[in-house]
């Protein structure tokens, strides 16, 4: 008995660890392809980017390990909104097919570009000391850096709640998602929003890709081998909802959690299942519209 | 070389590609190399490669006025569909002599037939599914088996390094699955309790290996045997060892060499200390052949990158086509080509090898090797010696040799 109460701790604690990180990667891509209607495959591209700069500016340039996660996540937003000029603001009206066609050729150019810059192999970054230490959660011992993950998660999360629910800009961002054309008509300039809403995904999916670098490592394929993951918790969460985001990542992260320690040899079907029941439910997923 | 002497047009057109005149018995063996030079074991392949060309430098005066020309070609993805068709082309368009490469085991597995059928030597450089050889006369492997590697660190496990119970982890395909079941047989022949036996995810994407980890704290074995495919894998797998205190339960590592390949060794870092794996070559390795060999490596190429068990199969890949084609002076012809190999014994960079008369597989030692601070960089202990071991899959007609396997006739 005690050892199910601790094995159910583990698996709640690194689950909702694990579900952080998907959350922060994931939420992005929900409130653009709510609010733009934009299939962004190459939003692992951005993590991806979030990660090597992470290992750049820790490894090389020596920073301290919050300056330079922020400089990253910094980095990556103002260069998502060039990019944004350039490329996206031609795909906005166009067929899903050119959208998938565009988003996917720019995150192969990204693998490219970062195996030639960092080379194939696996890169990690070193933590500071105190965060490699250990914290006790109900008699159970767990990574300060799983801890640190899941506050930056809660964290992340209530900003975002509060900036969408009870600001201007939030209440622009959501009226945009609901009818951008009578959002329009009501004067919100969406092509600015458009801009700003781009940069904030892409610096979260940043943030996302850094945090993951201690969990999962980091190579070039970084960029396509967790966008399943996150398209998953972006479609039973639903488009363009915080809440949905955020729902979904836990109860994926901790359902995969769970999968694997208990039943390995299934690990990989859990997940998929908790797919097809919630679309069957609710096809336009947990907090999205049908 | 057969002539006309009515025809003017031959000896021009030889001197147009520059043949020049007919010389006595120098010929050129054709050997067609497939190897995934693109793709996520691109860095392998190329290796490999370097490791036949550096052979190829030092060895070439041996080779008696006949001569040896590599024709490469990319294998890519793991699938065993594009070595099959660069299989035939090589042998129907370029008409080579024998064929050199298969990286992945789909890849042997997928052309032995055509191998067969065309009666061409293939030498397998990487492919380590135990059964391959049984798939075409013709095949002959200079790397390892997985059943070689990972069984006879089963009794060692027991007999010497005190496991009494363990735990197997591996990730989900079919190499996966059958260092597990090697692993199992090797370990409950010789009295050991095999506690749980884990599927650690796909290899598509490295998972996080927390939940696996748990659970092998939670049962509290005294050892975890571990295989994984790549290093991304491994540094990940390392990282959490150290977060979830596995070494602080008083849990041993052990796992397949592949786990602590010496060219990706540094970025396990201090985690992977202490960690203890079976494999068939270090670049570590204490002998005068090896260190020659290293020497030679480093010399060509830099030291930046460090050869590892990869390299050195490519090396005596290519010293067993040397060995074909000083025997058969440059005529190369199938059966007679294995028949040269079987038997074959050579002093290789990892120590005394053969080629199993009966299995065309490899008999080679397996070390036991331990993940030591060298320097600042990581380095590997070789701690014991397990001497000449022959594929035990084939030997026991277990796992996917026995009744029942693919490969049967």
């Amino acid at each position: 008995m005690e050892h199910a109460v601790q094995a159910a701790v583990s698996i709640l604690f690194d689950g909702i660890a694990y579900s952080m990180v998907l959350f922060v990667m994931a939420v992005g891509l929900s409130v653009t392809m709510g609010l733009m209607g934009v299939i962004n495959l190459a939003h692992g591209a951005f993590a991806m980017a979030g990660g090597y700069l992470t290992v750049t500016f820790l490894g090389n340039l020596g920073l301290p390990f919050l300056p330079g996660l922020v400089l990253a996540v910094l980095a990556v937003g103002a260069a998502s909104i060039p990019i944004e000029h350039t490329l996206y603001v031609r795909i906005y009206n166009r067929p899903h097919l050119d959208q998938v066609l565009l988003t996917i050729g720019v995150t192969l150019m990204a693998i490219a570009v970062a195996t030639y810059a960092y080379g194939p192999s696996p890169l990690s970054i070193k933590l500071p000391a105190f965060l490699e230490t250990q914290v006790g959660v109900f008699g159970r011992d767990f990574p300060a850096y799983r801890a640190f993950i899941i506050g930056v998660g809660v964290l992340a999360f209530l900003a975002l709640w509060a900036g969408f629910e009870r600001t201007m800009l939030g209440a622009k961002i959501r009226a945009a998602v609901d009818n951008r054309a009578m959002a329009e008509a009501a004067g919100v300039n969406t092509t600015r929003l458009f801009t700003l809403t781009f940069a904030l995904g892409s610096a979260l999916a940043a943030l996302g890709g850094a945090l993951a670098v201690d969990l999962v490592g980091l190579t070039p394929r970084f960029a396509l081998q967790y966008l399943v993951l996150v398209l998953i918790v972006v479609s039973i969460g639903g488009f363009g909802t915080i809440m949905g985001a955020f729902a979904a990542s836990l109860m994926i992260g901790v359902i995969d959690n769970a999968g694997r320690y208990l039943y390995p040899e299934g690990s990989a079907f859990f997940i998929y299942l908790v797919v097809i029941l919630v679309l069957v439910v609710r096809p336009g997923g947990l907090f999205g519209r049908a | 070389m057969r002539k006309r002497s009515t025809s003017w047009i031959m000896p021009l057109a030889l001197l147009a590609i520059g043949a020049g005149a007919p010389q006595a018995a120098a010929d050129t063996v054709k050997v067609g190399v497939i190897l995934p030079f693109s793709g996520m074991a691109a860095d392998v392949a190329q290796s490999e490669l370097r490791a036949m060309k550096l052979y190829y430098k030092l060895h070439k005066a041996e080779l008696g006025g006949n001569d040896i020309t590599l024709i490469e070609r990319d294998s890519k993805e793991p699938s065993g569909a594009t070595a099959q068709t660069l299989t035939r082309e090589l042998v129907v368009q370029d008409k080579v002599d024998m064929l050199v490469g298969y990286q992945f085991s789909p890849d042997a597995i997928a052309s032995a037939p055509f191998i067969t059928q065309a009666k061409k030597l293939a030498i397998l450089v990487n492919a380590q599914s135990s059964y391959i050889p049984k798939l075409s006369p013709y095949i002959v492997r200079l790397s390892a088996s997985s059943w070689q590697i990972t069984y006879p660190m089963g009794p060692y496990a027991v007999d010497k390094l005190g496991c009494k119970t363990a735990i197997v982890g591996y990730t989900d395909f079919a190499p996966g699955r059958d260092v597990a079941a090697a692993f199992k047989a090797g370990y409950e022949k010789a009295g050991g309790k095999l506690v749980d036996s884990i599927a650690m995810g796909g290899p598509a994407q490295v998972p996080d290996f927390t939940p696996y980890l748990q659970r092998i704290k939670d049962e509290k074995p005294n050892c975890v045997y571990i295989f994984t495919p790549a290093a991304s894998f491994n540094a990940a797998l390392a990282r959490t060892w150290r977060d979830q205190k596995l070494a602080e339960a008083g849990i041993r590592f052990l796992g397949t060499g592949d786990v602590t390949q010496d060219s990706v060794l540094p970025q396990l870092g201090d985690n992977a200390i202490g960690w203890i794996t079976g494999g068939h070559y270090t670049a570590d390795l204490n002998t005068p052949e090896n260190k020659k060999f290293v020497a030679a490596w480093y010399k060509e190429y830099g030291d930046k990158v460090k050869p590892d068990f990869f390299t050195v199969q490519g090396y005596d890949a290519m010293a067993a086509v040397f060995h074909v084609v000083k025997t058969l002076k440059g005529k190369i012809d199938a059966d007679k080509a294995v028949a040269a190999l079987k038997g074959w014994k050579v002093n290789s960079p990892r120590g005394p090898i053969m080629i199993d008369a009966e299995t065309r597989d490899i008999i080679q030692n397996i070390y036991v090797q331990k993940v030591v601070k060298k320097g600042d960089s990581l380095g590997i202990e070789v701690i014991d010696t397990i001497p000449a071991v022959k594929d035990p899959c084939k030997e026991l007609g277990v796992g996917n040799c026995g009744a029942g396997s693919p490969a049967k006739k």
